[in-house]
């Protein structure tokens, strides 16, 4: 098969000026200071609302779905993703070193995954 | 505070994101170059696009000739969170000039992330803070997905299998933050509702959007309850838009 680079090109070029525009509306929208008040009211929720949905995003297939509703994770994979991101939780929670949480969390998940 | 310690602390700010995109990057441009398209498209989109997920969806859509109309609007549906992402930076962008088109152009989740959650030192440059911490975040993924889209198959896949977790550590960890910072549980739970709801209705592929969407409608609905329930006390500051 044959791609056609200049269809491609087109295509990325595309998707760029559409994540701009996404990334560009509010702040055409409204200017500094002018921020409607309800808008004002939701920024301010916005953060911890984005963080707890990528959160629960990266933990999404843990959760059984229709049709059948039952969990298609393997115990061990669930567990090589929980036990690490509890890891990161705890000591986030305790040294506030993002560094020494994301570091250890992550070598547990890498070694977890390679007994699985 | 000196220029060349600012950027020592954007740059350790930033590491997290370092071992996060670096490596899913080269996952990318490996995809990317091993699915029939010329590798340079991989540095390439990731310097046009620069958006992670939207970037990976596009793969299949390339390879297999998809329109570009089909690409841009899969685009949209992928980064249509970003609609609102700029809401809370209106404000900590509005003393920043020059160097505002590029951070309203670099605008990723991780680089998002950090600009609403780490403080610059005492007396340092706001907007040169910003920069760094942007152009350090696009410079991982720009040169990962480069050496990822070379390196062909060259590097065994074992090695860096679970590397990746690196960036869900990353939001685990920017959510805790959140949690010291905010101190309202509202909308953590609406949040969790809302993904639950976006998981089962939507599906796993466009929860993020879905999910983002029904917690600012469920945070308006329960507006008057919190109004109420919250009154004056340590949350007046939180409501006031004080972040």
């Amino acid at each position: 098969m044959t791609v056609d680079i200049w269809a491609s090109l087109a295509s990325i070029l595309a998707a760029g000026l559409v994540t701009l525009a996404c990334r560009a509306t509010p702040f055409l929208l409204f200017r500094q200071g002018k921020i409607p008040p309800l808008l004002d009211y939701l920024q301010g929720s916005l953060p911890p609302i984005v963080m707890t949905v990528l959160v629960f995003n990266s933990y999404k297939a843990l959760i059984p779905l229709a049709p059948t509703w039952t969990f298609t994770t393997a115990p061990i994979e669930a567990l090589a993703l929980v036990v690490p991101g509890i890891l990161a939780a705890v000591l986030q929670s305790w040294k506030g070193n993002a560094l020494l949480s994301i570091a250890g969390a992550t070598l547990l998940h890498m070694a977890m995954a390679r007994l699985g | 505070m000196t220029r060349s310690a600012l950027v020592r602390f954007a740059f350790r700010t930033t590491i997290p994101v370092l071992l996060g995109y670096s490596t899913i990057g080269l996952a990318y441009g490996l995809l990317l170059a091993t699915s029939g398209l010329p590798w340079w498209l991989a540095p390439l989109s990731s310097l046009v696009v620069y958006a992670g997920a939207a970037q990976f969806m596009a793969i299949p859509l390339l390879a297999g000739g998809a329109g570009i109309v089909e690409v841009a609007v899969l685009t949209f549906l992928v980064n249509a969170r970003h609609l609102v992402y700029g809401l809370s930076l209106i404000k900590p962008f509005g003393e920043v000039r020059k160097a505002r088109p590029y951070l309203i152009y670099a605008l990723t989740d991780e680089t998002y992330g950090l600009l609403t959650t780490v403080n610059p030192p005492e007396g340092a440059s706001k907007a040169r803070f910003f920069t760094l911490v942007s152009a350090f975040d696009q410079s991982y993924w720009v040169i990962g997905s480069l050496v990822g889209a070379l390196a062909g198959s060259l590097v065994p896949a074992s090695w860096t299998t679970g590397l990746d977790f690196a960036l869900t550590a990353l939001f685990i960890v920017l959510l805790v933050e959140q949690i010291r910072s905010v101190r309202r549980p509202a909308p953590y739970l609406v949040a969790i509702g809302a993904s639950l709801v976006a998981l089962l209705l939507a599906g796993p592929d466009r929860l993020l959007v879905v999910a983002i969407v029904l917690a600012m409608a469920g945070m308006l609905a329960l507006k008057p309850l919190l109004r109420k329930a919250t009154g004056g006390g340590s949350d007046a500051q939180a409501g006031g838009g004080s972040e």
